[in-house]
Parts: structure tokens; sequence; C-alpha cells
């Protein structure tokens, strides 16, 4: 009984040697770089997170295809170095030695690999599978193109400045008119003292000219 | 009818507010770009300290004399360039048509370049950063395939904002948003310069004075980050061995020359709305110093900067061997450091030296990385731009940095406009009823029209010619002719006692000498050395050109023969104002000389100037 199930383990042992090794087919390698993602919150990469990886792995088969029966058992891991990376296959639920195929592993961790990530606090760079390509996020646009708000925003202070410094150009510029001609207003009453350039009081009769016509008739009304 | 008798100064000329508006206004006028983003550059390539000696030499004999004499001639005549120099002899007005040519065209492409910062400013508001990340290629498997091989910074600059064409002689298409950023960088030139010096001297306050603000804040964020250290050993070693090139002496000097706006004419219109009784010496001095200081205090933060930028360079390629050295060989995460790279990289080498040798690791050299030095707009499009996205806190270090380079394009933008503004109110273009406002709004829209051809798709190719060629050579033959002209023709004798009228003191020996014979001398070699230097080589230009071999490189390409004939031009259309007018006076005078009735040109003076 003891030898029957020794060598039963070591042939699934084996079997499993024969599935699980690198660049062996349907083989993918992972590499997981906990200490550049948490920092001091790293923790340590031990049997219970590999259980854990198996587990995700695991449900990431069955999310994929609703036929998957895959186990965590169904799931091998090899090679796990200090760095670290690991080879893992999942192989066929119903038939134990073979692999599933690549393709659809593939196609299943890209379905979850949000959920994977999430579920080592990591990301997609941080976790790598490295065969399988993750689809970039497109940036995020709004609506309305954040430049075009600002540009308005510039505009409306520039053009309102203009605006008002224009019309108090041509307020002060009517002030300035209506002010000239109050000035000149006030001038010409002035003025009106004025004979011809001459102030009346400064008005010399010594230095004025006699005019011959009227000094004419004078002479003629005194010689009566 | 004559009302009140004329006093002197009340002219109906505009006046500064106080003289703080004046000074500043010089200042921010010689404070530009310039100061920041070439400055540094020389410094750093020209063997660090030690390019203060000859840029204190060029300062004391070459640009304190000339910015002296400018000022002095506009406070004394109390007109633009070309009313001024009219004045002083009719055979001598071309140089001031000159001056104003220059204005002109260099306002012209001056306005771009602050089309590109508002650009970049108004980009600034997002998060992330626009040119921090390629955008995706059409079947988003991808980035965008120009983006991937160059970089994010370039991409942005090259396509998002300039969308480069391979060639000059491709003009490509306009661009509708440098169009209306151009139009905004318009209007607020508008905004500022409406009513002449009324404006812009209470703009002056702001724009003159933020840059200040800026660079402290910058050099306080640059002097805590990692690598700004070696940045700024980098800059300020001196290197007294590159003082036995020539070229450095002349950079030295055409940048002092470049640098205070000499032979603009701006630096006259400024000065002609001065009382006549102010201390022009003293201004010229500290116009000149405060210029010199600003440039050794901006190029503080730029290095520390740029220093930061070359170390996280470093750390990123060292970090990137390290990651393939770990992934080849499973070893644990960090246990090769920065620190102990080395000694791994020679242990490793002497095991495995095949594996490593596959591996095709970059070599890392920090002094690589800081000797990548740029000037001009690749320093702050492209290079500072890079080193912000690395800060924390990248928009508000962007916006801040942007409106730094507009005010201090603007206040430069403000000197040039006077320059052209000035002289045409003096010629009474428009008549004088029409409101100051009609001349500098007419002035705006051609100069907005005009600048629409730089925002082509070669655009950024025409504005290095202007750049070269109308902003470089005109202002050496300008600044050549004013000095000659105040020295020999208006003669030293009367210019002495014009300046002791103003000032008050005797005209100190430093000037006389300067005046009659170093400065002329200094200007004629430099313009000599800068004439054989650029016809050295062929008129070159490097384009971007995606499809090109060596891409990302720049390739470099020769100027058709039309674009030549068009440097030529640019060149040549200032300078050849100088010997136009002084022909066409003596061709009038020869005319006028057959008439008997000829009366002598009246003698002019400072002190009778107001009568």
């Amino acid at each position: 009984m003891l030898r029957a199930s020794l060598l039963i383990l070591s042939v699934v042992a084996i079997a499993h040697a024969e599935l699980c090794k690198p660049d062996a087919q349907n083989a993918f390698k992972v590499r997981i770089s906990i200490k550049t993602a948490l920092g001091d919150n790293a923790y340590a990469w031990d049997a219970t997170e590999e259980y854990l990886f198996k587990a995700m792995v695991a449900f990431a088969m069955r999310r994929y295809s609703s036929k998957s029966r895959t186990q965590i058992s169904n799931v091998l891991l090899c090679n796990v170095t200090d760095r670290v990376s690991f080879w893992f296959v999942v192989t066929d639920s119903s038939k134990n030695v073979t692999t599933v195929p690549g393709s659809e592993v593939e196609a299943a961790i890209r379905m979850n690999r949000n959920r994977i990530n999430n579920a080592f606090l990591l990301s997609d760079k941080t976790l790598q599978f490295l065969k399988i390509t993750s689809t970039l996020s497109p940036p995020v646009e709004p609506s309305t193109p954040v430049w075009l708000i600002v540009f308005g925003v510039v505009v409306c202070l520039s053009v309102a400045g203009i605006v008002f410094l224009i019309v108090s150009g041509i307020q002060k510029h009517k002030k300035k008119n209506k002010e000239s001609t109050e000035r000149e207003n006030l001038e010409e009453k002035v003025e009106v003292t004025l004979e011809n350039g001459i102030p009346c009081e400064a008005l010399d009769l010594k230095a004025g000219h006699i005019n011959g016509v009227f000094a004419a008739d004078d002479e003629r009304f005194t010689s009566l | 009818l004559s009302a009140a008798p004329e006093i002197p100064k009340e002219d109906g000329r505009p006046k500064w507010d106080n003289k703080f508006q004046y000074i500043l206004s010089c200042i921010g006028f010689a404070v530009g770009l310039g100061n920041v983003w070439r400055f540094p550059y020389l410094c750093q390539i020209h063997g660090g300290g030690a390019f203060l000696i000859p840029y204190f030499i060029a300062l004391v004999f070459e640009g304190i004399p000339l910015l002296h004499l400018e000022l002095a001639l506009g406070q004394c005549l109390r007109k633009g360039s070309i009313g001024a120099w009219n004045t002083i002899s009719p055979y001598l007005g071309g140089v001031g048509v000159g001056s104003w040519v220059v204005s002109v065209l260099v306002s012209l492409y001056y306005n771009t370049v602050l089309t590109w910062v508002m650009w970049y400013f108004i980009n600034s508001f997002q998060e992330p950063l626009p040119w921090s990340v390629c955008p995706l290629n059409e079947n988003r498997t991808g980035f965008n395939e120009e983006c991937y091989e160059s970089t994010a910074v370039n991409y942005f600059w090259y396509r998002k904002t300039l969308n480069i064409t391979p060639d000059i002689a491709e003009s490509g298409t306009l661009q509708w948003w440098l169009i209306l950023c151009l139009a905004t960088c318009w209007a607020i030139v508008y905004l500022c310069t409406i009513r002449g010096i009324e404006t812009t001297g209470k703009a002056i306050y702001v724009t003159a004075i933020f840059p200040y603000l800026v660079l402290t804040i910058f050099l306080i964020q640059g002097l805590t980050l990692p690598g700004a250290t070696d940045g700024l050993i980098y800059l300020f070693t001196p290197n007294l061995n590159t003082l036995k090139n020539p070229r450095v002496w002349l950079d030295a000097a055409t940048q002092i020359f470049f640098s205070l706006s000499l032979a603009f004419g701006g630096l006259i219109a400024f000065a002609s709305y001065n009382p006549t009784k102010n201390d022009c010496e003293k201004d010229a001095v500290t116009v000149a110093i405060v210029n010199s200081m600003t440039s050794l205090y901006a190029s503080i933060p730029v290095f520390s900067v740029l220093g930061f930028k070359a170390t996280t360079a470093y750390w990123d390629c060292l970090d990137r061997n390290i990651i393939s050295i770990i992934n080849e060989f499973d070893l644990p995460e960090e246990s090769i450091m920065r620190q102990n790279y080395t000694s791994w990289i020679s242990f490793l080498n002497s095991s495995y030296p095949e594996k490593i040798a596959g591996l095709k690791l970059k070599s890392c050299n920090l002094q690589e990385f800081l000797d990548q030095s740029v000037s001009g707009t690749g320093l702050a499009f492209i290079v500072f731009t890079q080193a912000i996205i690395l800060m924390p806190g990248s928009q508000a270090w962007a916006i801040l940095f942007f409106i730094m380079l507009f005010s201090l394009g603007l206040s430069s933008m403000f000197g040039n406009i006077e320059g052209v503004f000035t002289p045409l109110l003096e010629l009474r273009i428009i008549p004088k009823s029409a409101p100051k406002e009609l001349l500098s709004g007419i002035i705006c829209l051609i100069s907005f029209l005009i600048a629409l051809c730089f925002t082509l798709g070669s655009g950024s190719y025409w504005i290095d010619i202007f750049d070269r060629y109308g902003g470089s050579v005109p202002l050496l033959v300008i600044a050549f002719f004013e000095v000659i002209g105040v020295a020999y023709t208006y003669k030293i004798k009367r210019f002495s006692k014009d300046v002791e009228w103003m000032t008050g003191r005797k005209l100190n020996l430093y000037w006389h000498i300067t005046w009659r014979f170093i400065s002329p001398l200094l200007l004629l070699i430099v313009f000599m050395a800068f004439v054989t230097l650029q016809m050295q080589k062929p008129p070159s230009y490097t384009a971007w050109n995606p499809k090109y071999e060596g891409f990302p490189m720049k390739e470099e390409k020769v100027y058709p023969p039309w674009v030549q004939a068009i440097c030529v031009l640019l060149a040549a259309l200032p300078c050849v104002c100088v010997p136009l007018v002084a022909l066409f006076h003596l061709v009038k005078q020869k005319l006028r000389s057959k008439d008997p009735s000829i009366v002598p040109p009246e003698v002019f003076s400072c002190q009778g100037a107001n009568s």
C-alpha cells in the first residue's frame, strides 16, 4: 500500500517536473518586484504567497471559461528564484498529464489581469507575465481640452482690459475737449476787455491816433 | 493770439510718473529671455567661472559706454531714434531709420517666441502634463512612432506645438492654435502699449519685478533638488584655458551687446521721456550692472535644475542597467544598488563576461549628461520642461516658469514697440487729433498680420533666420555709427558739455576714452570677427525630419539660394539705411547749394533744446 502510494507520488512528481520547466510548452515565466512596488511595506514571497498565486490563476481560468474545472493543484510552479521569478503551467483537470494550451491561459490572465494585480498589491510593471503583453489604457481626456478653457480666460481678460482703456481714453478725450471749450469761452469773456490786443486800462489816449474823418467834423462844429 | 508764455518741459511730451518707472523700464527692456537661456549656456561651454572675465571686460569697455551714450542722447534731444539722429545731423538720420527697421524686424519674431511660451503656459494646467506622456498610435497597441523614437518632450515641441516641416522650403499650413495664441499675445502687447509709456509704465511694475520673484522661488527649489550641487559646480568651475580661444572673447562681447538691447532705439525713446536734468550716467551704470547681475542670478537656478536633470538621467541609466542584470542573473531585488553598481559590474564581468556582453548595457557617465548643453528655445521648451516633469508638483512649476518667461519677454517687447512707436508718433504719420491708441493699434495689427508667416509649419526655421541675421549684424553696424556719429560728428566736446549740464558733474575721463577710441575700435573688431565667423561655414540649419536615418538626431541642411538671399536682405536692409539717407541728403544739399539763399544748419545743444 505504502509502496503503491509512493510510486504514484513519484510518477506525479516526475510528470509535474516534465510539464513545468523553463521554456516548456505552454509554460509562462512570471517576474515579481515586490520591493520596487511596496518599498517598506513589502511582504516576503513564501509558500503561502505561491498558494495565493495558484488560486488566482485557477480563478482566472474559471472566470475565462465557465466549463473550466481548474483546481489549485492543477497550477504547477517551478524554478522559484530569489529575484522573485518562477515558471508556471496549468494542467488540464480532466487529463492529468497534459497542459492547457498557452493561448487559453494567456487570454484568461489578460482578462483578469486587474484582479490578479490587486490580489498582490502590484501593478502590470511589478507583476510581469513575460510573454503576455498588457493592453495600454488610453490617457484620460476631458471633454473640453483644458487649454481652451485657460485660453478663453486669458483672451477675455485682455479684451476686457483693451475695451476699458479705449473707453476711458475716449471719455478723457471728451472731458478734455469740454474743458478746453469752457476755457476758450472764459478767455473770450476776458478778451472782451481787450481791444485789438491792447487792454483798455493800458490804452493811452496820448498814444492813440486821431482819426482824420472824425477830427474834420469836430473842427467844423467848434468853429461855429 | 498766444496765451501763456512757453514754459520749458511743458511741451506736451508724455513723461514718466517717477524715476523708478524709467529705470524699471530700461531694466525690463535689457533683461529678457537671453539672460535666462543664453548666458548660462555660454558660461557652461566657455569654461564656467572663467567666462566672467571676458564678460566683465566687455561690460566695462563696451556695454556701459554705449548704454550711457544712448540714454544721454535720448534725454538730451527728447526725441525718438529717427528724430534724434536727424537733429544731430541730417546725414546721420539713416542711423535712426536703421534702428527703427531693426526694431520692427525684431518685434515681429520676438512676439512669436512669446506665442510659444503662452501655448506652453495654457497647456500647463493639465494633469498629467501633455509633454510627459506619448500619445498612443491609432490601433492602441503602442505609442506614436515619432514620439516613441524621440522623447515625449521633443514630440510635444516639434509636432504638437510647431507641427514642424522637414524642410524650410516646405511651408506647411497655418497652425490654428498658434494663430490663436499669437492673436492673444498681440492683444496683450496692445493692451500694455496702448498709450505709450502711460500704460507700459504701469505694466512694467509687474512684468519687470515678477521674474525676479519666480527666479528666487526656483533658486530655493532648485538648490533643494538632488544633483543641484553637481550642476552648479560644473557651471562655475573655472577653466582658464578656454580664455586662449578668441571665440570666447567674441561671444562675451556679443552677449553683452545683445543682452543690453543696444542700438534698437528703444532706450533712446525711453530716455526721451525723462526731464533733461537727470543723472543719466548713474542710470546707465545701474541698468548695466543690474542686467549682468540678473544673468548671473538666473544661471544659478537654471544650472541647479540642469544638474538635477543630469543626475536623474544618470540614475535612470544606472537603474535600467541594474534591472537588466538582476533579471538576467535572477538576483534578489535591491541586491545591486547604485552605490555598489561598479563593484558588482566588475565582479560579474570577470565571472560571466559573455552574459554581460549579451545584455548590451549602456555606459552611464554623469559628466556626459552634464555636458549636454542647450541654449535658446531648446533649453526652455525641451530640457527644462523635461526637468519639470521630474519635480513634485510639476503643474505649479511649469505655470510659474512660463509666466516668468512671458513677463521677461513682454518687458523686452515694450522696449521694442516703443522703439517703433515713438519715432512714428514724432513723424506725424497720423494726424495730431487722432488718438495715440489708433497708432499703437495699427502697429499691433500690421505686426500680427505679418507675423502670421511664423505660424506656418516652417515658422521656427524663419525665426532662427530672423534672429541670426536680422537681430545681430545690423545692430553692430548701427551701434558703431552711433558712437562714431556722436564722437566725431557731434563732437565729444559738445556732448560732454550737454552731459555735464544734465548730470551736474564733469564728464569722467573714462567716458572720454571709451567713447572716442575704445568702444568704436571694439565694435569694429567684434563686427569683423562676427562676420568672418558667419562666412566660414555655409549657412545651414538643423531640421527635424522623422524620415531621416539618424532620427531622432536633427538633420543638417543647407539653406536654398532664395533663403540665403533673404538672409542677406535682412542683414543688409537696416545697415543700408545709413548710407542711403546720407546720400539722399548729400544730393539734396548739392541741389540746394545751387540756390544762393542757403541757411546754415543751426548749432544744436541740450540746454537750448527746449526753447
